[in-house]
C-alpha cells in the first residue's frame, strides 16, 4: 500500500540518478585542446585511423591516441591489440590502414603488400623500442649477474638450482639459496618470446639450438602463463621463479644484469636505445623501409641487447589525400621526440635515437597518394 | 442468430491466434536448427584443409590425430575433475535448500548461489592463478610426498600451483551454480503426496529423500550434470589463465596438460593458414564430443521417461 508506492518511487528515483551519472563526461588526459591547436600550424587533420596489431604497443598506443587527438581534435585513432600476426594479416587484406607488428614483413608478405599499397609496397617504421627484462623473484637477492650462456642454460632447464656454481661464480657477493629455479614462459604466441629467443640464439647459439619463433620450444616443459601480466604475476607469487617480460611491466621484480662484452649491463631505456645504434637494415629493404636486424651478440659497452622493436607498417601510397594526410600526421607524431616522450611516460619504452627519428621522418614523408 | 455470430467471431479469432502462435513456434524451432547446422557447416569447411594436409605440416609434425588426442584427454580430465567435485556438492546444496533449510534461509541462499554464475569466467581465471594456485602449493607438496606412488600425484609438485587439479577446482566452482539451481528446481517439484506418503510409512527424512525425491529427480539431475559438463568442457578463459600448459602427463600436480578451448584461445590471435584451420578442427572435435555426451544423456533420460518432470 503506502510502503509499496514509496518503495516504487524510491526505486525509480535511484535508477534515474544512477542512469544520469553516466551522462557525465570524463576527459582525463588531453586538457586544453584549444591551446595546443593554436600553437600548431594546421587546424589539424580529420578522420579515423584504424590500426591493428601487437599487444606490446597497447599502453604506448593509448598515450599516442590521446596526444594525437589533443593536437588534432577532429582526428581519431583506433588501435586493436589483436596480435602482430593478426595485425599484418588485416593490413594486407586492406582492413586496417596501418599495422603494429613486433616483426617486420616477411618476403611473401612484402609481395602481398604491393597489391594493396602500390608498387613500392609497405614501409616498416620502428615506433616502439622496449627492453625485455629477465625478471626474477628470489628472497634476499636483489642484484644478479648472468651472461648469455647462463641465461640460456637456465631457461633450457640445464641449470636447475639458484646456487649452481656457474651462477655463484658470476655473483661472488650474493648469498644464493639452495632453491629450485622455476622457469615461467609465455604460453600465447608473443613478440616478446620471439625477440627473447632471437637474442638467446644469437648470443648463446651453442646452448640454445631451437628455432626462433613466437612460441616457446615445446621440448622445454616449464611453468607458463598468458600474457605479460600473467607471467609477471606468476613470478611475483612464486619464490625462486624467473621469467622474461617487457621492462615496463615487471613491477616489483628484480632484473638480471646481462653480460655484454666484459661488463654486466643493467637494464635501462638508454641502454636499450643503444642496441638500435648497432642495428643493420634488413636484407632487401628499400631506402624508406626501416626494417632492422638487431646485432644481438654485440659487445659494445653500455648496450642492453635484449630489446623488442615494434614497427608501424604503413603503405607507401593511399587511395585519397585525406587518408594520406592523416597517416602522415600520425606517423610523424609517433616518431617525433614529443610523441616518444609521451609514450615512454606511460609505457616505459626507450625513446628512438635522433638518427632513427630522422630516417623515420624521411620515410614517412615519402608516403603519397596513389596515382 | 446472435449466438451464431458470437460463436463464429470467437472461433475465427481463436484460429488466427492459433495460427500465429504455431507459426512463431515453428519459425523459432527452424531458426535454431538452421543456426546449429550453419555452425557445423562452418566448422567443417574451415577444418577441411587440416584433414587433407600433409601430416608433416600439421603442428607436432605427425598428423592431426597425434596433435589432438592428448588435448582431448586433457579436456576430458579437467571436466571429470570438475564434475567429481561439483556434483556431490551441488546436489547437497540443492537438497539442503529444498528440504532442510528453514524458509527464510533457503531463498537468500539460492540467490547467492545464482550470483556465482554471474561472475565472468575471466575473473574466475584471475582468482584461480593469483589466489588459489599459490594457496594450494603446500597441499600439492604434501600429496607428492605422501601419495607420490600413485601416478596421479607424482611429484615434484609445481611451485606455482598452476596445474590440472587447480584448473579442475576452478571449473568445479564455475559449474556448481548450474547444477545447484537446476537440481533445486527439480527437487522442489517432487509431488508432495509421494513425500508425505513416505513419511507416513515411517521413513526418516533421509529415507524419504532417497525413495521419493531422488528417483523422481533422476532425469533432471542428469540434465543438470550434463549442462554443467557442457560448460566444463567448453570453458576457455578460466583454464587459459590458470593452467600452465605442456604435454600430456598423468600427474595432476605437475605442470602440463592442455584443454581444447584453452589451446584455441591462446593461439587464435596469431594463427593463420593451416594453423588456423587446425584450431578450428580442434573446435570441431570439441563440438562432436559435446554432441556425443548430450546424446548419451538424452538416452539415459528417455529410459527413465516415466519419472520425468512432465508427469
Amino acid at each position: 500500500m503506502k510502503l509499496n508506492r514509496l518503495g516504487s518511487a524510491a526505486a525509480v528515483l535511484s535508477v534515474a540518478a544512477i542512469a544520469l551519472t553516466a551522462c557525465g563526461s570524463d576527459n582525463p588526459t588531453a586538457t586544453s585542446s584549444s591551446d595546443s591547436s593554436a600553437s600548431s600550424s594546421e587546424s589539424g587533420v580529420k578522420g579515423t585511423l584504424t590500426g591493428i596489431g601487437a599487444s606490446s604497443q597497447t599502453s604506448a598506443m593509448e598515450a599516442w591516441s590521446a596526444g594525437f587527438k589533443a593536437a588534432n581534435p577532429e582526428a581519431n585513432v583506433q588501435y586493436s591489440p589483436d596480435g602482430s600476426g593478426a595485425g599484418r594479416k588485416a593490413f594486407l587484406a586492406g582492413g586496417a590502414q596501418f599495422a603494429g607488428s613486433d616483426a617486420y614483413l616477411k618476403e611473401d608478405e612484402k609481395e602481398a603488400a604491393t597489391k594493396v599499397c602500390g608498387p613500392d609496397g609497405a614501409f616498416n617504421i620502428p615506433a616502439y623500442v622496449s627492453p625485455i627484462a629477465v625478471a626474477y623473484n628470489l628472497e634476499g637477492v636483489d642484484e644478479l649477474n648472468m651472461d648469455a650462456d647462463t641465461i640460456a642454460k637456465v631457461f633450457k632447464k640445464e641449470i636447475t638450482k639458484w646456487n649452481d656454481p656457474v651462477i655463484a661464480k658470476q655473483n661472488p657477493d650474493a648469498t644464493l639459496p639452495d632453491k629450485e629455479i622455476t622457469v615461467v614462459h609465455r604460453n600465447d604466441e608473443s613478440g616478446t618470446t620471439e625477440n627473447f629467443v632471437e637474442y638467446l640464439k644469437a648470443a648463446a647459439g651453442d646452448v640454445w639450438n631451437y628455432e626462433v619463433s613466437g612460441e616457446w620450444p615445446s621440448d622445454i616443459q616449464s611453468e607458463n602463463a598468458k600474457g605479460t601480466s600473467g607471467v609477471v604475476s606468476t613470478t611475483t607469487s612464486t619464490d625462486g621463479a624467473i621469467t622474461y617480460a617487457d621492462f615496463s611491466a615487471v613491477g616489483k621484480l628484480s632484473t638480471v644484469n646481462v653480460k655484454v662484452g666484459d661488463e654486466y649491463t643493467k637494464i635501462s631505456a638508454d641502454a636499450a636505445a643503444k642496441a638500435l645504434d648497432t642495428a643493420t637494415p634488413a636484407k632487401g629493404a628499400s631506402e624508406n623501409d626501416l626494417a632492422l636486424d638487431l646485432k644481438r651478440d654485440t659487445t659494445e659497452a653500455g648496450t642492453y641487447p635484449i630489446v623488442l622493436v615494434s614497427y608501424h607498417i604503413f603503405c607507401s601510397t593511399y587511395k585519397d589525400q585525406a587518408t594520406t594526410d592523416l597517416v602522415k600526421a600520425f606517423g610523424h607524431y609517433v616518431v617525433s621526440a614529443e610523441g616518444q616522450k609521451t609514450a615512454s611516460e606511460s609505457a616505459g619504452n626507450a625513446p628512438l635515437s635522433a638518427s632513427i627519428e630522422e630516417k623515420a621522418a624521411k620515410a614517412i614523408d615519402a608516403i603519397t597518394v596513389a596515382k | 442468430m446472435t449466438t451464431n455470430a458470437l460463436t463464429s467471431k470467437s472461433s475465427t479469432s481463436g484460429r488466427m491466434g492459433d495460427k500465429i502462435f504455431s507459426g512463431a513456434a515453428l519459425a523459432a524451432g527452424i531458426l535454431i536448427l538452421v543456426t546449429l547446422f550453419a555452425v557445423a557447416v562452418f566448422l567443417l569447411i574451415q577444418a577441411l584443409p587440416t584433414f587433407f594436409a600433409d601430416p608433416a605440416e600439421v603442428s607436432g609434425g605427425q598428423g592431426f590425430f597425434t596433435y589432438i588426442w592428448p588435448i582431448v584427454v586433457g579436456t576430458v580430465i579437467a571436466a571429470a575433475i570438475a564434475l567429481l567435485i561439483a556434483t556431490p556438492v551441488g546436489l547437497g546444496v540443492a537438497l539442503f535448500i529444498s528440504h532442510f533449510a528453514p524458509r527464510k534461509v533457503a531463498g537468500p541462499l539460492g540467490y547467492v548461489i545464482d550470483l556465482l554464475a554471474a561472475i565472468p569466467s575471466v575473473i574466475y581465471g584471475a582468482w584461480g592463478y593469483m589466489v588459489l594456485a599459490p594457496t594450494l602449493v603446500p597441499g600439492f607438496e604434501w600429496l607428492s610426498k605422501n601419495l607420490g606412488f600413485i601416478p596421479l600425484f607424482e611429484g615434484p609438485a609445481s611451485q606455482t600451483g598452476k596445474t590440472m587439479l587447480t584448473a579442475g577446482i576452478v571449473l568445479a566452482v564455475m559449474v556448481l551454480p548450474i547444477i545447484t539451481s537446476l537440481s533445486r528446481e527439480i527437487f522442489l517439484q517432487t509431488p508432495k503426496l509421494h513425500e508425505e506418503a513416505a513419511l507416513a510409512l515411517g521413513a526418516t527424512r533421509w529415507e524419504m529423500i532417497k525413495t521419493a525425491v531422488i528417483p523422481f529427480a533422476r532425469p533432471g539431475i542428469i540434465s543438470a550434470v550434463m549442462l554443467g559438463l557442457g560448460r566444463a568442457l567448453g570453458e576457455t578463459m578460466a583454464v587459459a589463465l590458470v593452467l600452465s600448459t605442456g604435454n600430456l602427463i598423468p600427474s595432476l600436480i605437475k605442470t602440463g596438460n592442455q584443454t581444447i578451448a584453452a589451446e584455441i584461445a591462446l593461439n587464435f590471435p596469431e594463427a593463420f593458414g593451416l594453423r588456423l584451420s587446425e584450431l578450428i578442427a580442434a573446435g570441431l572435435v570439441l563440438f562432436l564430443i559435446t554432441l556425443l555426451v548430450n546424446i548419451i544423456a538424452r538416452g539415459i533420460i528417455s529410459r527413465h521417461k516415466e519419472f520425468s518432470g512432465a508427469n
